[in-house]
């Protein structure tokens, strides 16, 4: 059974329609990258998928395990095992990474029915899963981003998802204002997850990520629709030719 | 401005405190120092002169006292009996002593006392009685009872409360708890506990003022402290406001900072109906620091009202202001910060911050800074806000798994924690940490979710 099945998938945003019938299915294990110019809508399907309530679904159907994603709240959704990386992680002074990062696990555990953690043993846990991403140790204590740069705050990101464990990872944007190896160690650090019974959907604006996260499957969104799909060699070819060629050729070229 | 007298100002219920003050001054302690008889009488008329505030003064222009000048409150006759179960819900862990003052009396069976060289703990009136001298230096030397009739009042009626002293050099580690309890009785009753405390040079210490109720009655608490911080001496004062619904409040801090001195002020208000809390440091040592910080949460019907006025009269001193308000069901907030810097004051550094978060449509916070500066060598920032609960921040955490209505305590609890951080005290500030979780938890519970159309166009409106 396919882990993420989404079949025509119409949402509004502010009563703009921003994905006009989207199709997509993701199996167990596999890397699917979503690729496409700003303002194609690739950030609201990775806001849809984590369900965020602002955006309206007016068509369409979401099955994620089987299960209808589009009925699920926020925090049901991640807890059924659906993880998004934001693009903005959210600062929030105030509550530190450790003490947030042992309250999103243990509700997670409380919903599958799993004892709560004690932080005694989340944190040995949590030590490991910093050193995987060359994180201070000190990043424990500090407030949920806030004064984090750019890099920490992707890093971050990586961090949760390795302590949640997902079955499907969305990355939004993971790589949007990186350098080069920011950008390694947070690739290193998906990787690391990458297993059989776990995907991923990459989003991104350019092929540079896809180096180092190699992906299975390469989708080009435009204007709300998937336009083209094919192997990683697809984003070889976008890097040469360019969204606005490829915008230009799809006028004559119906998608398969 | 001149302050003035006016015929508004009346004292509906003159006749009940000229009882009250009568029989007041034949039997308190201290009836027979001719000083106190002074202060006292002093006091009693000018309170007389001015009456309570109206709104038409601009000190109390969000806050309606009415309720306090028209219900004739009686001092408390006896004092009632609290048993010791209550008192040790009550209790601050890790406290080096505490004084517990039942309606405005001082219980000793209920307490325990500092046994440190250099360090008095001790009740006003025991001290009163037993070694006056020790206080005419400083009783009633601070607190003006020209600027304000509720100052004024309860120095007229000043006859209990805690006297701390604490000797040059002397480092006092654990804090010192005051509780004052309330406790219900069939008429309403008023109590006006009068704290002094006095760090000398160097000296460094830890108080708690907590004030509570015992069952649910009218009281009206009228408490005033003053403190004199010494040159280079540290002190942290904490006032914990967790009184019934039905009690009324008012209080008021006036700190005296020498050169150098360091004072902390943290004032958490949760309970009470009508709450004023003033604090008024006068920075008048050269170099001197404070820190005003406060955390106030009103839900039903509650009024809290924070007022500052934090005078910089001496070169190079820090004042820092930061306060967060949530309020939520009708509850009505007020920040009210004044700074004035005298014109010898220069290089002064003085910040005002004030976050509210406003949980509800019927819920209110009125802020108003108001800096006069007569120096013109300074920096003073003064910055407020008003919002609702983040929708960005709660998308955030519900998309780790954490359900909604944990979700938005934990950004409660976040805004609290701003002010908790700046605590230094650790028991103290894990003791307060776990009565707002606590308090936050039955919040968070209450709390409609906001529509989704909550997270477009600002979250945060800049005033003033």
């Amino acid at each position: 059974m396919s882990l993420l099945e989404i079949k025509n998938l119409h949402v509004k945003v502010d009563n703009n329609e921003i994905l006009k019938g989207i199709n997509l299915t993701v199996n167990p294990g596999e890397v699917h990258s979503i690729m496409g110019p700003n303002g194609s809508g690739k950030s609201t399907l990775a806001q849809v998928l984590a369900r965020r309530e602002s955006y309206v679904v007016t068509d369409g159907q979401v099955l994620f395990d089987g299960k209808d994603l589009l009925e699920m709240k926020a925090e049901d959704a991640a807890c059924e095992g659906v993880f998004l990386a934001f693009q903005y992680p959210v600062e929030i002074p105030g509550i530190s990474n450790a003490y947030f990062l042992r309250s999103a696990l243990n509700s997670v555990r409380k919903y599958h029915g799993k004892d709560e953690m004690d932080a005694m043993d989340f944190l040995p846990m949590f030590r490991e899963k910093l050193k995987l991403l060359d994180m201070d140790e000190k990043m424990m204590n500090r407030s949920v981003n806030e004064g984090f740069s750019g890099g920490e705050k992707k890093r971050n990101e990586i961090l949760q998802l390795a302590i949640l464990e997902p079955k499907l990872a969305v990355l939004d944007e993971t790589d949007s204002g990186l350098d080069i190896d920011a950008l390694k160690i947070v690739a290193k650090g998906v990787n690391a997850m990458r297993s059989p019974d776990r995907s991923f959907v990459v989003v991104t604006h350019y092929q540079r990520l896809l180096n180092y996260i190699v992906p299975d499957f390469v989708h080009v969104l435009m204007n709300g629709r998937i336009v083209r799909s094919g192997g990683k060699e697809l984003a070889l070819e976008l890097e040469e030719t360019g969204y606005t060629e490829m915008e230009a050729g799809q006028r004559e070229v119906t998608p398969a | 401005m001149k302050e003035s007298t006016s015929v508004i100002t009346a004292i509906p219920q003159l006749e009940t405190y000229l009882d009250a003050f009568g029989d007041f001054q034949n039997t308190a302690p201290g009836r027979d120092l001719g000083w106190l008889r002074k202060l006292r009488d002093d006091a009693f008329a000018r309170f007389c002169e001015v009456g309570f505030p109206t709104t038409h003064d601009e000190d109390w222009r969000f806050t309606n006292v009415s309720a306090i000048a028209k219900t004739p409150f009686r001092l408390a006759a006896t004092t009632n009996e609290v048993c010791k179960n209550d008192f040790d819900a009550w209790a601050l862990p890790g406290a080096a002593c505490r004084l517990v003052f039942v309606d405005g009396r001082f219980v000793r069976e209920l307490s325990s006392t500092a046994s440190k060289k250099g360090v008095t703990v001790a009740s006003l009136a025991d001290e009163l009685n037993s070694n006056p001298s020790s206080l005419e230096p400083h009783l009633g030397r601070y607190l003006n009872i020209e600027r304000d009739a509720f100052a004024a009042l309860n120095t007229a009626f000043a006859a209990d409360g805690a006297f701390i002293h604490i000797r040059k050099g002397v480092v006092l580690e654990q804090p010192i708890h005051l509780l004052f309890v309330s406790t219900a009785s069939d008429a309403p009753t008023m109590t006006h506990p009068r704290n002094l405390i006095v760090a000398e040079e160097q000296a460094q210490l830890a108080v708690v003022e907590d004030y509570v109720s015992l069952g649910s009655a009218v009281a009206f608490c009228n408490t005033a402290t003053e403190l004199l911080a010494a040159e280079s001496a540290v002190v942290s004062h904490y006032m914990l406001e967790r009184e019934d619904t039905q009690a009324f409040n008012i209080s008021t801090l006036r700190i005296q900072q020498g050169r150098s001195a360091n004072v902390a002020t943290h004032s958490v208000l949760l309970g009470g109906g009508l709450v004023r809390n003033n604090v008024h440091p006068v920075l008048a040592g050269e170099g001197a620091e404070c820190l005003i910080n406060g955390l106030f949460i009103g839900n039903g019907r509650q009024h809290l009202d924070n007022y500052m006025l934090v005078e910089h009269a001496s070169p190079h001193c820090d004042s820092r202001q930061f306060y967060n308000g949530i309020l939520d069901g009708q509850s009505h907030g007020v920040f009210h910060g004044r700074i004035i810097v005298h014109k010898d004051a220069q290089k002064t550094d003085a910040k005002q911050t004030n976050r509210n978060l406003l949980l509800s449509d019927d819920a209110q916070i009125d802020t108003k800074p108001q800096l006069e500066i007569y120096a013109d060598d300074v920096k003073c920032t003064h910055g407020a806000t008003i919002g609702q609960i983040d929708e960005t921040a709660l998308f955030y955490l519900r998309s780790r798994g954490i359900d909604e209505c944990s979700a938005r305590k934990l950004l409660l609890l976040a805004f609290a924690n701003e002010c908790l951080d700046r605590m230094k005290e650790d028991g103290v500030r894990s003791h307060l940490q776990k009565l707002i979780n606590r308090h936050l938890f039955g919040m968070a519970n209450s709390i409609a979710p906001t529509e989704p159309s909550g997270d477009k166009g600002r979250n945060w409106e800049e005033v003033g």
